[in-house]
């Protein structure tokens, strides 16, 4: 990590700790860590293994926001340690802690397995009766640039954990599902190329389905990649109240339809000619 | 089963929608009514909605009397499902919860018994003299 | 599978701050509201059944419940109803998909439903906080 000796604080990382095979419960340690500007969390937990304590335990990947692997609760609020830069957060007290509502494995892992339990039972895949052409697709699905942006947002999820950890009918109700099942099965369930909604409603309708999210809209203040699961719920709880009020579309939409050789002929009006190669061998 | 609790938060939005109108209105009559000055509500004293020539007027009128009936079955449908989402939310077992359920649809049925009881009644009391 | 220490927040998350927004602040007021007024509405369908016996029955279940904490109490039920009304109407707009605003590509910094609710937010809090000051002013007797 790059060290810039003009502008190094030390900050203490009190670091919550557990070891399964010896703590009877969590407990605090503190780490004085020295912080140049622009380090993130994620490097002062690498810094603490290297240099100050190698029994340090966590989980990490990529180091740039996509993996999802990094989700902690920093300073009372659930972040990736990767996206997080110390001093934003801290002047001289950073606290480290795992995700809230999820199991405490070791130290700061999470016990992430429920989530994607849940996620599993919400159905999140296209779901279609062409069978045969699912299994082996012969051409793509037609969709609509506006059509793909109903739910493009929501895909974006990376299964970091951060929203279950920030909503407050997770903290207490083992049976609701939680903003991440519940945002990915709005994905699918809006996708045009998806006919699974009769499916999909039964799975929603009881304590597991959008019933018990109150609106809080924590989950979309923490997550880190712009999800914005709070929508994705109240848009499906609209879809399932106008389906339970027999004015939605829903029931009665067909699954986007296979693209078919002709929609590839000719060129839309208003969009130009490719330029003619400027290299002869390229033709 | 499964359509539980869709139907029941969809009438639970249905009814604070017509708690906001109606509730709206008692508390007008009740707590605005010296400052906005609501005399047609409160005839006989239009400081003290609770003189019991101002109650008796509202409780002889078939549009008060429904309203109060209308209010009472809406307001104890959309209050005690929120006191059981309140309690589900704490997770309990599979027996506490049936008997959450149980609990609250009888207190909501006997309160709704003697609201409407009693805003039947009142009108013949009221219009008796 | 080593065992898990369990780490759910319980009512704390419902309750105290980590560094959140105003909207779960005002989910914890939703609910404490709505439970206050349940309790008074549940004891008030009983005391105002009294009418139907007759003026005499009326002033005796009024003299009951006529001491000026009762008055107080009454005044808080009212307040609790004009926040709890003002942030159920946002609430039932946001929930039935009218002010989440439409799914848009993320581009950071992000801007969630919670941005496009906001300003109808703050208009029913001032909603609220105006009935409230009525109600106070009805309640101090001015």
């Amino acid at each position: 990590m790059a060290e810039n000796a003009r502008d190094v604080r030390t900050v203490c990382f009190r670091i919550r700790r557990f070891d399964p095979a010896g703590d009877k419960a969590p407990y605090d340690q503190d780490f004085d860590v020295p912080v140049p500007a622009g380090m993130v969390v994620l490097e002062g937990l690498w810094y603490i293994k290297e240099h100050l304590d190698g029994t340090l335990a966590w989980r990490s990947s990529c180091r740039m926001g996509v993996c999802g692997s990094c989700g902690m609760l920093v300073n009372g609020r659930p972040m990736l340690a990767c996206n997080t830069q110390v001093r934003d957060v801290a002047d001289d007290l950073l606290l480290v802690a795992p995700l809230p509502n999820f199991g405490i494995v070791r130290d700061l892992v999470p016990d992430l397995m429920p989530m994607f339990e849940t996620h599993r039972t919400l159905l999140p895949f296209i779901q279609r009766d062409d069978r045969t052409e699912v299994l082996e697709p012969t051409d793509q699905y037609w969709q609509s640039p506006d059509q793909l942006l109903e739910y493009l947002q929501f895909s974006f999820c990376i299964k970091c954990g951060c929203c279950m950890a920030a909503c407050p009918t997770v903290a207490t109700d083992p049976v609701y599902s939680g903003p991440q099942p519940l945002a990915q099965a709005y994905r699918y369930l809006i996708d045009s190329r998806d006919g699974g909604f009769a499916a999909r409603r039964e799975a929603l309708a009881g304590a597991a389905g959008p019933w018990r999210c109150h609106y809080a809209g924590e989950c979309s203040n923490v997550c880190p990649k712009g999800v914005d699961p709070a929508r994705a719920i109240q848009l499906m709880k609209r879809q399932l109240v106008l389906d339970y009020l027999k004015l939605g579309k829903m029931r009665s939409r067909t699954p986007a339809p296979l693209l078919g050789s002709d929609k590839r002929k000719g060129r839309r009006d208003g969009i130009p000619e490719a330029p003619p190669f400027t290299i002869e061998s390229a033709k | 089963m499964s359509w539980r609790d869709t139907s029941l938060w969809t009438w639970h939005v249905i009814a604070g929608l017509v708690i906001l109108i109606l509730l709206g209105l008692h508390m007008g009559v009740m707590h605005l009514s010296a400052v906005l000055h609501l005399s047609g509500l409160n005839p006989a004293d239009v400081d003290n909605p609770l003189d019991w020539r101002n109650v008796a007027f509202r409780a002889k009128q078939v549009f008060f009397m429904i309203s109060y009936v209308v209010l009472l079955g809406a307001g104890l449908f959309h209050g005690l499902y929120g006191l059981r989402n309140i309690l589900l939310e704490l997770g309990p077992g599979p027996g506490a919860r049936r008997a959450i359920g149980s609990l609250l649809l009888a207190v909501g049925v006997v309160l709704f018994v003697i609201g409407t009881w009693a805003a039947v009644v009142a009108r013949t009391t009221a219009l008796a003299g | 599978m080593a065992r898990v220490y369990p780490n759910r927040l319980g009512i704390k998350g419902w309750v105290v701050g980590g560094r959140w927004g105003v909207e779960r602040y005002l989910y914890t007021l939703h609910r404490l509201t709505g439970l206050g007024i349940l309790t008074y509405f549940l004891l008030h369908v009983v005391v105002t059944s009294s009418r139907a016996f007759g003026p005499a029955s009326w002033q005796r279940a009024m003299a009951a419940v006529g001491a000026p904490i009762f008055h107080f109490g009454e005044f808080l039920v009212f307040a609790a109803f004009a926040f709890h009304a003002a942030n159920g109407l946002r609430l039932v707009l946001v929930e039935l998909g009218v002010l989440t605003g439409k799914a848009e590509e993320p581009v950071y910094p992000y801007k969630s439903s919670l941005n496009v609710q906001r300003p109808f937010m703050v208009v029913m809090m001032i909603a609220a906080a105006v009935l409230i000051g009525l109600g106070g002013w009805e309640f101090l007797g001015l």
